[in-house]
């Protein structure tokens, strides 16, 4: 979702910094209201309401209290301080404040009515200390499992809320998930404004996070699951469903990096931000186009991003040399980047995100993706062509052409192969080797090229110590 | 008593007697003089006055006076009446109108009736 994008009209808003989640909810959570962060174990509920307190502070200028029931706040410092957040040192400037309110149930008894008053008083002096805009209680239904009377409880709870929004302070309230409800303790009963849930689930050893706006009142808001991660900057939403079908296109045509092949694209190669695709089986030379479309890239002076999911970086650098690619230098003058990693380290919403994250630093000219068929390790079919259509929109967007290379099965029809993301595909390139008088030969041919008068014969070609070689058309 | 008996022995019959003179250290945190403030410090002093003559050091703090305190002794209902003394610390929360559950409470009993 561009910036530029109009926000639409509505309630005010108070913007947390986390990335992508701002985007998604047109601009932060609902200003001087609660908001409930639900999700099970680990979903990341206490990071999320960590970094709406920590950047509010830092980057918005906004003091906020963080109150956590679970663990003291030696603790929690140090289950940030690994993200680059000092609390005791924002705790100092006064910029945060952190009060761990301990019930220990076998300590407490009841003897007659009761009310939660010394909890308000606690709350008052900590915010009242900071002048604070923003508060987390993370999480309350320590309360519900400390203190015996629900009925009290529950009753207090209404009235802890609309105290909270009197004082004009934008709460996030964290909630574990129940058995088929949101929350354990029906916390969603009181907080109606804004639910975020968290969700972290696993699927064939793969772990995938994803968060969504179950209601946003108010306000519009993106409906999807959306793509999240945790990693050492802290949480980050992915704000896929924006895209469309809306990005510019450019005139402008570049080099394949082999000139016969240029040739067979209208003599002038591939269109500048385009996708293109580069099927093959095993060792028809899928790797070396793409090694010699990044080649091309960096010789231009342009930088491109090589995400290697099959060889190390090494490996690519080593073998691609043998076929007169020096990729080296392009890596030590900065122009070429790899990122190599096993499909299998991550699920394909981290892959996504992780692309994302490179590309919005790297700012590359064109992609390379080698190969995408190796994420059939860790997504169905249908998850890879979803994960497929975000990135190419994206890259489209950015204006940055990507190559794509794809490992077909032999013996299957290849045209076939491929068919899910083929449709995503500007230009379909495949190559095969054919038994022919006691020679293994490579074939090239253009299955399709959108918008260009592309070549439909079937060439010959050779990897030589020079670089991609076409035989001439017989 | 019988005339043999090892110094552990001795030592834990002691410690058992002492334990029925032991010193209450009590504190009653309420908020502002609402009318179950008054139920609850009148309720916990006529039962110190009953139950721990002479043996009880009470102190009645009203949060809204000295809210820092609240920090260190994590209170979040009110009224809450801390037993500091003798150990294990107790909270009870409540406006202290049942007996026997602060007779229990206090460790007065040994089970709640």
């Amino acid at each position: 979702m561009s910036t530029s994008e109009t926000i639409p009209a509505g309630i005010p808003k108070c913007p947390t910094g986390i990335r992508g989640l701002d985007e998604i909810t047109y601009g932060g959570l609902p200003r001087g209201r609660p908001t409930l962060i639900c999700g099970g174990a680990g979903a990341g509920k206490t990071l999320l309401a960590m970094e709406f307190i920590v950047r509010g502070a830092r980057d918005f200028g906004e003091p906020g209290v963080f109150v956590a029931f679970e663990e003291n706040t030696d603790e929690l410092a140090a289950n940030v301080s690994s993200l680059g957040f000092d609390l005791p040192a924002m705790v100092e400037q006064q910029k945060l404040a952190l009060d761990y309110v301990r019930i220990e149930r076998s300590e407490i008894q009841e003897a007659g009515d009761y009310d939660l008053e010394g909890l308000f008083v606690r709350l008052a002096v900590a915010i009242d200390g900071i002048g604070a805009k923003r508060i987390v209680l993370d999480s309350l239904e320590a309360l519900f499992a400390g203190l015996p009377n629900e009925a009290i409880l529950r009753a207090e709870l209404r009235r802890l809320f609309s105290w909270l929004k009197q004082r004009g302070l934008t709460a996030i309230i964290t909630a574990e998930q129940g058995q088929g409800t949101l929350t354990r303790y029906g916390m969603e009963e009181y907080i109606s404004d804004c639910v975020i849930f968290l969700d972290h689930r696993v699927a064939d050893q793969i772990a995938t996070r994803r968060l969504r706006i179950v209601k946003y009142r108010g306000s519009v808001h993106g409906t999807n699951e959306y793509p999240t991660m945790i990693d050492e900057t802290g949480l980050s939403v992915l704000p896929i469903s924006s895209l469309g079908l809306d990005y510019g296109v450019s005139n402008e045509r570049i080099a394949t990096g082999v000139a016969a092949l240029d040739a067979m694209f209208g003599g002038q190669g591939y269109y500048r931000g385009s996708s293109i695709l580069i099927s093959g089986t095993a060792g028809t030379g899928k790797s070396s186009f793409a090694a010699a479309f990044a080649d091309a890239a960096c010789q231009r002076g342009e930088r491109c991003l090589y995400l290697a999911y099959e060889e190390s970086a090494a490996q690519i650098v080593r073998n691609m040399g043998s076929i007169g690619f020096d990729l080296q230098r392009w890596v030590d003058e900065g122009r070429l980047r790899f990122h190599a990693v096993r499909s299998t380290l991550f699920g394909l919403e981290q892959h996504l995100v992780t692309i994302h994250k490179l590309a919005a630093e790297f700012r590359p000219d064109c992609v390379v993706m080698d190969p995408v068929t190796n994420l059939n390790a860790v997504g169905g079919d249908a998850e890879i062509t979803a994960m497929l259509t975000r990135v190419i929109d994206y890259l489209k967007q950015s204006g940055i052409t990507a190559m794509f290379t794809s490992l077909t099965s032999a013996g299957l029809v290849i045209e076939q192969t491929d068919v899910g993301i083929s449709s995503l595909m500007d230009t379909w390139q495949l190559l095969r080797q054919d038994d022919m008088a006691g020679e293994r030969k490579r074939l090239l041919y253009v299955l399709k090229s959108r918008g260009m008068a592309h070549s439909s014969e079937v060439r010959q070609f050779r990897l030589t110590e020079e670089g991609i070689r076409l035989e001439e058309a017989q | 008593m019988p005339v043999r008996m090892n110094r552990q022995t001795k030592e834990l019959i002691a410690a058992a007697r002492e334990m029925q003179h032991a010193r209450y250290v009590l504190r009653l945190y309420v908020a502002g003089m609402t009318p179950r403030s008054a139920e609850a410090i009148r309720r916990v002093t006529d039962f110190c006055e009953k139950h721990l003559t002479e043996q009880y050091e009470l102190e009645i703090i009203d949060i809204y006076q000295k809210p820092a305190l609240m920090r260190g002794e994590q209170i979040v209902a009110v009224p809450t009446l801390v037993k500091h003394l003798p150990e294990p610390l107790r909270r009870l929360i409540g406006d202290m109108q049942d007996e026997d559950k602060l007779l229990f409470g206090m460790d007065l009993v040994t089970r709640p009736k």
